[in-house]
């Protein structure tokens, strides 16, 4: 199996967290144990969309409980003889392998996942940033030979990239010190904050220079938000950047 | 079913609430960290190849970058066949696939 693997850095592993939840997009090559008509294949991958109920297969890394995952979507790509060309976009902790399986079972004729390529996880898709182990070799090795660091920074992102589908909520700079020793965030604190909030969704705190502060946890919609002027707007859950990074501005008679 | 919008689909729009001067003196752009703070809070979008596990590819690269921890985000699960390959290659105990 190959594919997109985002692989954290040192103190960047904290945002894992919030990549291991984010939907996943494969593309999948399923092979039918039988030849079926092309039609039939369409019409029961579509009723694969939506909620499914799966229990993960026997090898798999948790526990095989049967549980509700959602598929986004599924599109038929190509079929050739017994093989179909899949591409599915789903919740993270879908079992492709089970899907074809199941696929296979309506169907009636039985089939099994051939080939797997993960196109997305999260933020990160096969994009320019996309990097493979030799491009990560060549360009570690010029920078030790060279101490090109534009070279180090190629094949690294910041770890602000990993929260890019979270919705963001951008704070003052005298906010941010109070947030990153853990406090909630209140209303006098926000800046700005995108459209789609609702309670009790997951959100991130950013500076006004687009550095991630902490993950967190909405206590109110945007709406809302937007038109409050004091109480807490958000629970902090994670905090991201290093506590001394802003000055303490809390008990000073400032904003916050 | 009908397709659902995936959270990559959605878009989102700026609300402002209220304005403010950023003090340059304090943090920075995350694209102008000093080179060791942009390793250190920095994340890289591997193209993992088949056969070597999630876990191994991880390793290896925290080793090529000499730093003290990495973690990846979401297992690409190894195949029932590679894993037995893999795994044969070191002639574990518990090894899948046949042990040449």
């Amino acid at each position: 199996m190959t594919g997109v693997l985002p692989v954290a850095l040192e103190d960047a592993t904290k945002v894992v967290q919030a990549l291991l939840l984010s939907g996943k997009e494969y593309v999948c090559v399923m092979r039918l144990h039988k030849k079926t008509a092309e039609e039939k294949v369409k019409t029961v991958l579509s009723e694969f969309q939506g909620r499914l109920l799966q229990r993960p297969p026997i090898r798999s890394s948790v526990k095989r409980r049967l549980r509700i995952r959602t598929v986004y979507y599924m599109d038929f790509l190509e079929m050739q003889q017994r093989d179909v060309l899949l591409k599915i976009g789903c919740e993270s902790g879908t079992y492709i392998r089970k899907i074809c399986f199941d696929v296979g079972e309506v169907l009636g004729c039985g089939a099994h996942m051939h080939e797997l390529r993960r196109t997305r996880a999260g933020p990160f898709t096969e994009d320019e940033n996309h990097v493979t182990f030799y491009d990560v070799l060549y360009c570690v090795s010029k920078w030790r030979e060279s101490e090109d660091e534009e070279s180090l920074r190629k094949i690294i992102l910041p770890m602000e990239k990993a929260l890019e589908l979270l919705p963001k909520v951008h704070i003052r700079d005298s906010a941010v010190a109070a947030v990153c020793h853990g406090a909630h965030l209140t209303a006098p604190g926000v800046l700005s904050l995108e459209t789609g909030i609702e309670k009790d969704d997951e959100i991130a705190l950013f500076t006004q220079k687009g550095e991630v502060a902490a993950f967190a946890r909405a206590l109110a919609s945007s709406k809302k938000i937007l038109t409050m002027d004091h109480g807490f707007v958000a629970e902090t859950i994670r905090v991201m950047m290093d506590r001394d990074t802003y000055p303490k501005m809390w008990g000073k008679g400032g904003n916050t | 079913m009908d397709r659902i919008n995936a959270p990559w689909e959605m878009e989102r729009k700026l609300l402002i609430k209220a304005e403010e001067e950023t003090d340059a003196r304090f943090g920075c752009k995350p694209e102008e960290r000093p080179l060791k703070d942009y390793v250190r809070l920095g994340i890289v979008n591997l193209d993992k190849i088949s056969g070597p596990s999630s876990h191994e590819v991880t390793a290896w690269l925290k080793r090529l970058l000499d730093i003290s921890h990495a973690g990846h985000g979401g297992t690409l699960e190894t195949s029932f066949w590679e894993a037995g390959k893999s795994q044969s290659d070191r002639c574990s105990t518990r090894s899948f696939g046949r042990c040449d």
